[in-house]
């Protein structure tokens, strides 16, 4: 069996090769790109080999070592090699990596693709091009001062000579590789490519029909199969009945499958093998299951929110405590206390879950659409019994990620099927096995009090959280550190604050939750943005006024959960975009009738966001007309890249703020399909602008960062419009009651 | 039960469930794969082709009601992306994730069949349908005005 991952993110996203039992291989934090010691655990690889394919006919053809679920990792990291290597983009075509943890960090996740790969991307690519530089002058026989890399080639000016790399690169590929950690780079000023507007490189697989997706994995023999699951989590099949199912046109095999707890979380159940996906789901329809409903079967959004108020009510975990917070509140010129609660939010990738695995004799092979490809392999090696080296996993295009498809649960299942089959077989989800047995964003429940100085000032600042905590499902010491995972900045706020106490309690609960777009942010961010809205506005001041007052001089704050490792907040740089949103936004102009403007900005993934939100109410019904984002996410590598990830993370934020909602009942959750659940239609979209602050900061992530804001402002203009504080979402109509 | 219809332009005769929808007989049995799946259940567009014209959700569809029509799916607008909403599409940069794409683009195609100058009003109410979580919706919007002055200029 496949070893089991149970860690929280931050240690799970870090373990990397370390680990050992488990090559997830990135790291969060970026150590691999920055630390030396770090850079060098993989052996040097020669970049012709894992990079870079050039043919004699000048075709170039840059390796993708990422998953692409949308973030446009496809173009952008390979803008990134392109660039260094002296390549005209025009000329560039690109392909996936195989699997192969040896020479590849395939976690795709945590906004890290950009930051963590940045260097290692641009000496992989500097190392081809002074290679092929080498190549040019021993053909020559020059010095290799004399040759400069330019559009594809090398040119010797004196000579007035020009090698094409497609006539050089037999000769580079077998030079030695330079050391990595001194190969010179390109001066910034010189790039041609990186920080230009590119076109994506997939758009046109993707508006033909022509890109293949996991789900459109086809193999000769193959069956589609699909798995009836115990509707109520952590319950098991009792007992079944396939007399109808066996009698259904197609259908080819039905058996049951185990739950799984180690190396990944599964629900077990029936599965069902068919010759075509609605044959497997007719049989299904026709299967008469008895469950054994397990221990969960009483939980219910309602025990839940009574879990949170318990808690509430007693003292958690001191997770921060500087000052004397409680005297500060007994000293305060005014008082401030308000409670912000959260569903479980779905991520509801447009593409339901699936996998394709055939498990051979000797060896196997995967089709996954998958953010880890490295677990998706020990999986089906665990499950196979075969050595990792002939389990071979393409990784496909994902119809959306979003943190879901960073799980291996639906890889278990194939790989269980796929075994017990020994045919090629698709384990396919319909969208209510999407909808109700998703890895959920943790519900959560705050108490915030602030203290507010006579002046205005802020003078103490208490968060209390309790959550069904991320770590306590996938860390097997999580019960005990389960804030590790549930505050993320909001533990390091920039508002300055002389009495700081932040308190933890776990609530416990059976259903699943993982990694959901800006995971901890979406909640903490939210509550932190509001919160000091309402202080804003208890101490009588301009919400980005008295933003920008508290947050006061240029400071650098060390990331209070990982010191050593984590990039500080530079308040300098949120104050920058909370001016930039500002002034794009007009803010402080006159609004027509009806409409109410709100700010917030936060720092999350180590990049710079804030947002201004113009909203209405009609109908008890709130409408978003406007967005104005700012964001500093560092060197922006393909700035139309960047907005199109803050348009997205904009939608998926006012999906949280007024759709997204889990409800649990009888140990199941209610929603199944679109018409329960819904998501924002392109109705609601608001005019979105997005700000790309320019910088030549390390590039940091942008997948998530443009999410966490997008709820708090909209909910602080609504309080600008109405005077009502949203508290708790999404957002109702009975809010406005 | 043998289905003929006619598929992107060809006579097409498959032997299938007769419920069988649409989508899976495109899918499963004529490995057609543009066609996605999204919901099963007419909420999502994922699925949309056009039958004799109109935008359709094949996911709800039985093969057996469309004996003897014309079904257009995302692989039968252009052989190679050229036809002006995929051009479109591209010069916006529309797709993300691009799984909603097909859908999106074969609703836009039938929108601008109707309205070859359609508003925002025109666009949100035709393709509200069609989600995305991706939320390229402004994009989308942007990309069928482009497309419809495209067609215009032709």
């Amino acid at each position: 069996m496949a070893t089991a991952p149970l860690l929280d993110r931050r240690r799970f996203l870090k373990s990397g090769a370390a680990a050992g039992v488990l090559l997830i291989g990135f790291s969060l934090d970026g150590r691999a790109a920055t630390d030396p010691a770090q850079a060098q655990e993989k052996p040097q690889v020669n970049p012709f080999d894992a990079w870079v394919r050039i043919t004699p006919d000048d075709r170039v053809t840059l390796i993708l070592g990422k998953s692409e679920m949308g973030q446009s990792v496809m173009t952008s990291l390979p803008m990134i090699l392109a660039e260094e290597l002296c390549v005209d983009w025009k000329q560039v075509s690109v392909e996936q990596a195989p699997t192969n943890p040896k020479i590849y960090n395939h976690g795709t996740g945590g906004s890290h693709s950009v930051f963590g790969s940045w260097l290692p991307l641009r000496r992989a690519g500097a190392a081809a091009r002074e290679m092929l530089v080498t190549a040019a002058a021993a053909r020559w026989n020059v010095n290799r001062d004399t040759c400069v890399a330019k559009d594809g080639g090398i040119l010797h000016g004196s000579r007035n000579d020009f090698l094409s790399y497609g006539q050089l690169v037999s000769d580079a590929a077998k030079l030695p590789v330079p050391d990595l950690n001194k190969v010179p780079l390109k001066n910034s000023h010189d790039f041609t490519i990186v920080g230009h507007d590119h076109a994506r490189v997939d758009a046109k697989e993707k508006s033909t029909g022509a890109a293949k997706f996991g789900i459109d994995s086809r193999v000769p023999g193959m069956l589609y199969a699909v798995i009836a699951r115990c509707p109520v989590f952590g319950g098991k099949v009792k007992s079944f009945d396939a007399t109808k199912t066996k009698k259904v046109p197609g259908v080819r095999d039905v058996f049951a499958i185990d739950a799984v707890a180690k190396g990944a979380f599964t629900a077990g159940g029936v599965a069902v093998l068919a010759e075509n996906s609605w044959a497997a789901m007719q049989g299904r329809n026709a299967l008469e299951i008895v469950w054994d409903e397990g221990p969960h079967a009483n939980e219910s959004t309602e025990t839940l929110h009574k879990q949170f108020l318990e808690n509430a009510a007693k003292p958690g975990k001191v997770v921060r405590n500087e000052g004397d917070f409680v005297a500060a509140l007994t000293g305060a010129a005014k008082k401030v206390e308000a409670t912000y609660e959260f569903p479980f939010a779905p991520h509801a990738t447009m593409e339901p879950m699936n996998c394709t695995v055939h498990i051979g004799p000797d060896k196997a092979e995967a089709w996954i659409p998958t953010q880890a490809p490295q677990w998706a392999q020990d999986v089906i090696a665990g499950v196979s019994g075969l050595p990792h080296e002939s389990v071979s996993v393409h990784t496909t295009l994902m119809g959306g990620g979003f943190g879901r498809r960073y799980q291996a649960d639906f890889v278990m299942e194939a790989a269980q099927v796929a075994k017990a089959s020994g045919k090629p077989v698709m384990v396919l989800w319909t969208r209510e096995d999407d909808m109700q047995h998703d890895f959920y964003r943790p519900a959560s429940y705050h108490k915030m009090s602030g203290a507010v100085g006579a002046d205005g000032s802020l003078a103490g600042w208490k968060h209390f959280q309790t959550s069904t905590a991320i770590a306590a499902m996938w860390n097997d010491q999580g019960e005990d550190n389960a804030q590790e995972t549930e505050f993320g900045t909001a533990v390091f706020i920039p508002y300055r604050n002389p009495n700081y106490r932040v308190e933890y309690t776990l609530a416990k609960s059976g259903v699943p939750r993982a990694w959901w777009r800006s995971v901890e942010h979406s909640s903490s961010g939210f509550v932190v943005e509001c919160f000091v809205d309402e202080i804003a506005a208890a101490a009588g001041v301009d919400p980005l006024e008295y933003r920008l007052r508290v947050i006061g001089d240029d400071r650098v704050i060390p990331d209070f959960t990982n010191p050593k490792e984590g990039r500080p907040l530079k308040t300098a740089r949120l104050k920058g975009v909370l001016k930039v949103a500002a002034e794009k936004a007009a803010w402080g102009s006159p609004l027509p009738q009806g409409v109410g403007r709100g700010i917030a900005g936060y720092f999350s993934f180590y990049s710079y966001t804030a947002c201004v939100a113009e909203v209405s109410v009609k109908d008890r019904a709130v409408k978003v007309h406007r967005l104005v984002y700012a964001v500093d996410c560092g060197r922006p590598i393909n700035p139309d890249g960047v907005r199109a990830q803050v348009e997205s993370a904009a939608i998926y934020g006012l999906s949280a703020a007024l759709h997204d909602q889990i409800t649990i009942r009888g140990g199941r959750v209610e929603q199944a399909n679109f018409n329960d659940y819904d998501l924002p239609h392109i109705g609601e979209t608001p005019l979105t602008e997005v700000h790309v602050v320019p910088s030549t900061e390390e590039p940091t992530g942008i997948g998530e960062p443009g999410l966490p804001v997008v709820a708090a402002a909209v909910c602080n203009a609504i309080y600008a419009l109405t005077r009502k504080r949203i508290r708790r979402l999404p957002i109702r109509a009975e809010d406005f009651a | 039960m043998a289905v003929t219809f006619t598929l992107n332009g060809k006579a097409t005769t498959v032997n299938v469930d007769p419920q069988m929808p649409l989508l899976w007989v495109l899918r499963d049995t004529l490995n057609m794969t543009g066609t996605k799946f999204g919901c099963g259940m007419a909420l999502c567009g994922a699925c949309t082709v056009h039958i004799d014209g109109e935008p359709a959700r094949s996911c709800i569809t039985a093969v057996s009601s469309i004996a003897g029509k014309k079904i257009t799916t995302i692989e039968g607008l252009s052989a190679d992306g050229s036809h002006p909403v995929q051009k479109a599409w591209m010069e916006e940069d529309v797709p993300q994730c691009g799984y909603c794409q097909s859908g999106q683009i074969m609703s836009a195609v039938a929108l601008l069949a109707k309205k070859a100058k359609p508003t925002d009003a025109d666009i949100d109410d035709a393709m509200s349908g069609n989600l995305c979580r991706c939320g390229t919706y402004q994009r989308i919007r942007k990309a069928i005005h482009r497309a419809a002055e495209m067609q215009a200029g032709a």
